[in-house]
């Protein structure tokens, strides 16, 4: 992207000032670099955002900002529905509340390692991954009604995991406001036999060792040692979300014309949030929020279980889940007056500073845990919300690497086999049913993370507090 | 060139597809194929069970994000893959049978689990050697 097209506010954020039909500026957190590196249709997208209907504030891209459906991924947007204000299914995305959770082991490297190879194999075969894998719980009707309503708190009462998990979760375990009758037969079919399972492309579950500490008190409070090692968990709402995805970006589509919304691209698809279609699709999309946070408890139980087996004691207690496609409603400040926003993160965390009231006792002093996940093989990050990020972006932060090369090119760079022999040789366990999906996520595929995390930091988004690598990684 | 035939192209973190042919039907059987080259090698997949599918859009362009969206589910449910397609289109109604078989990991290895067809790149039309092109990208 041509830097000229912007102006400079500081080192780290970069503005589209309002022009033609945008209503607010759109605003770039990266680095010269990073910016010169994205591609344009990242502006494309986040000017044609900052068109909708009842925005509010800026249309934000995140420094791993890459090409999404309307919404870049890496995008922020938040609307007012007092100001004829839009949601966007497009804005969300297909995986639903796609997301990701960290255990803390208290198990140090070389505890792991001392059975890495049998960890690996145990984890691969309790943990359904990978196309055609089955999950281990079949829903009928009633009990896909009772888990899309109750989503974590209905996993836990079906005894996966414990009471004490839920106040680790955003929404503390369940997203009120969701409605199963918006839900489709066509996506409850198709998550019948899926609870439980964690997907395939970029989802994994990730036995992680602490490799390097940033902010020392922050890592106390979240209880992440330096040598210690944590179990990272990334899926999310499985079939159920991706139908209902599906299903309202077609509506939505088809409807935008008659709601007088001119929508420079096909893919915004939007509605008014106070339209009937608008308000069908919070109950769904809340339903597919509930089916992704119950289905990382139930990944997260199947998960201690194989620990129970390898060490008397390693309670796993869960550290936090977050999640980087949905739309929340909070309360913020904007020209002066608290305002409840409809707020869009696609590909984008939220990242609640220090004493959000939403966040539960423990964590309060820290501000809230945001888990940013590397690619396969490379290394991850836990950071913190800080207070800084509500002005700068509604309390946001990036999501991830973002890939610098597509998946067709990543197919011809590399051999599955090789990529996971290289990682076996420094050390990593990669176990997946299929050797072309590791092709396409090779560790070169994906930009530098701890770039992208940097950047956040000096943005103002979120703080960095510790470095994890990767010992062992699941893959579908 | 009047064959038909398909391609994959390059879509940052998805893939997009592209089924060409004489006729829209024809485009949209080979966007299919395309699609199931996605998840695995069309070569590996047996044609042995049936099913038909039936649906209807506003126009051409939805008509084939409908028709890869119902095999989408078809497969998730099924836990299927799809070779052969025949369809037909008139009016922006499609008839359609796919045949397949039940995916096999260790013979299919399947590489990514498609989420679903977008109305990113979403075009159906004639090129310049008169040829038509359905194409799209897929979330993976």
């Amino acid at each position: 992207m041509d830097i000229d097209r912007l102006e400079k506010i500081d080192a780290y954020a970069w503005q589209a000032p309002c022009h033609g039909p945008m209503r607010v500026p759109a605003i770039i957190y990266a680095t010269e670099d990073l910016v010169e590196d994205m591609d344009d249709k990242v502006l494309e997208q986040i000017t044609n955002v900052a068109s909708l209907p009842g925005i509010m504030g800026a249309a934000y891209a995140m420094p791993d900002a890459h090409w999404g459906y309307g919404f870049p991924i890496g995008g922020v947007a938040a609307f007012d529905a007092d100001e004829g204000g839009v949601v966007s299914a497009g804005g969300v995305g297909f995986d639903i509340s796609c997301g990701v959770r960290t255990h803390l082991t208290n198990l140090d490297r070389a505890q792991i390692i001392a059975c890495q190879d049998q960890l690996a194999d145990a984890l691969y075969s309790t943990v359904p991954v990978g196309i055609g894998s089955k999950g281990r719980i079949t829903l009928d009707d009633a009990e896909m009604t009772a888990m899309l309503t109750g989503g974590a708190r209905w996993a836990v009462e079906q005894g996966y995991g414990c009471a004490e998990d839920l106040e680790r979760i955003e929404e503390e375990g369940l997203i009120s406001g969701s409605d199963p009758e918006a839900v489709s037969h066509d996506a409850r079919r198709r998550q019948r036999r899926e609870m439980g399972t964690l997907g395939s492309g970029n989802h994994y579950l990730e036995v992680q060792e602490i490799a390097e500490i940033f902010d020392p008190e922050i890592a106390s409070g979240y209880g992440l040692k330096l040598g210690e090692c944590v179990v990272t968990i990334h899926c999310g709402s499985r079939g159920l979300g991706h139908q209902i995805g599906t299903e309202f970006l077609r509506e939505m589509v088809l409807a935008a014309d008659g709601f007088g919304i001119a929508l420079p691209d096909r893919e915004l698809a939007s509605a008014p949030i106070r339209s009937e279609v608008g308000q069908r699709y919070f109950g769904a999309m809340r339903s597919g929020v509930n089916c992704a946070l119950a289905n990382r408890q139930i990944i997260g139980h199947l998960t201690r279980h194989v620990f129970a087996r390898f060490f008397a004691d390693a309670p796993l207690p869960l550290l936090f889940d977050v999640s980087h496609n949905t739309c929340k409603v909070e309360p913020h400040v904007v020209d002066g007056r608290t305002r409840q926003l409809y707020v869009h993160r696609k590909g984008a965390t939220r990242a609640f500073g220090p004493m959000h009231p939403s966040l539960p006792d423990a964590l309060k002093p820290f501000g809230q845990p945001v888990l940013i996940g590397g690619s396969m093989g490379t290394q991850s990050f836990v950071l913190a919300g800080i207070e800084t990020s509500e002005e700068r972006a509604l309390s946001s932060a990036c999501h991830g690497a973002g890939r610098k090369m597509s998946r067709h090119q990543a197919r011809r760079t590399w051999m599955g086999r090789q990529v996971i022999d290289d990682l076996r040789a420094r050390g990593i366990i990669i176990k997946s049913p299929s050797q072309r999906g590791i092709a396409e996520e090779a560790p070169g595929a994906y930009k530098d993370v701890s770039a992208i995390v940097e950047v956040a930091e000096n943005a103002g988004l979120a703080k960095r507090v510790a470095r994890l690598v990767p010992l062992v990684c699941i893959k579908g | 060139m009047r064959t038909p035939g398909w391609e994959h192209f390059p879509h940052d973190a998805d893939i997009g597809i592209l089924g060409y042919g004489a006729t829209p039907a024809e485009a949209f059987e080979q966007a299919a194929l395309a699609m199931t080259a996605v998840v695995t090698d069309p070569r590996l997949v047996e044609p042995n069970e049936t099913i038909t599918i039936e649906c209807s859009a506003p126009d051409l362009e939805t008509l084939l994000v409908d028709w890869l969206n119902r095999l989408v589910l078809e497969m998730a449910t099924r836990k299927m893959v799809f070779s052969r397609f025949e369809a037909v289109i008139h009016n922006s109604h499609l008839t359609a049978t796919a045949h397949g078989e039940p995916i096999e990991v260790a013979r299919h290895e399947p590489a990514a689990e498609i989420k679903g067809a977008t109305f990113t790149a979403l075009s159906v039309a004639h090129d310049r050697q008169g040829r038509w092109r359905a194409q799209c990208v897929l979330d993976v």
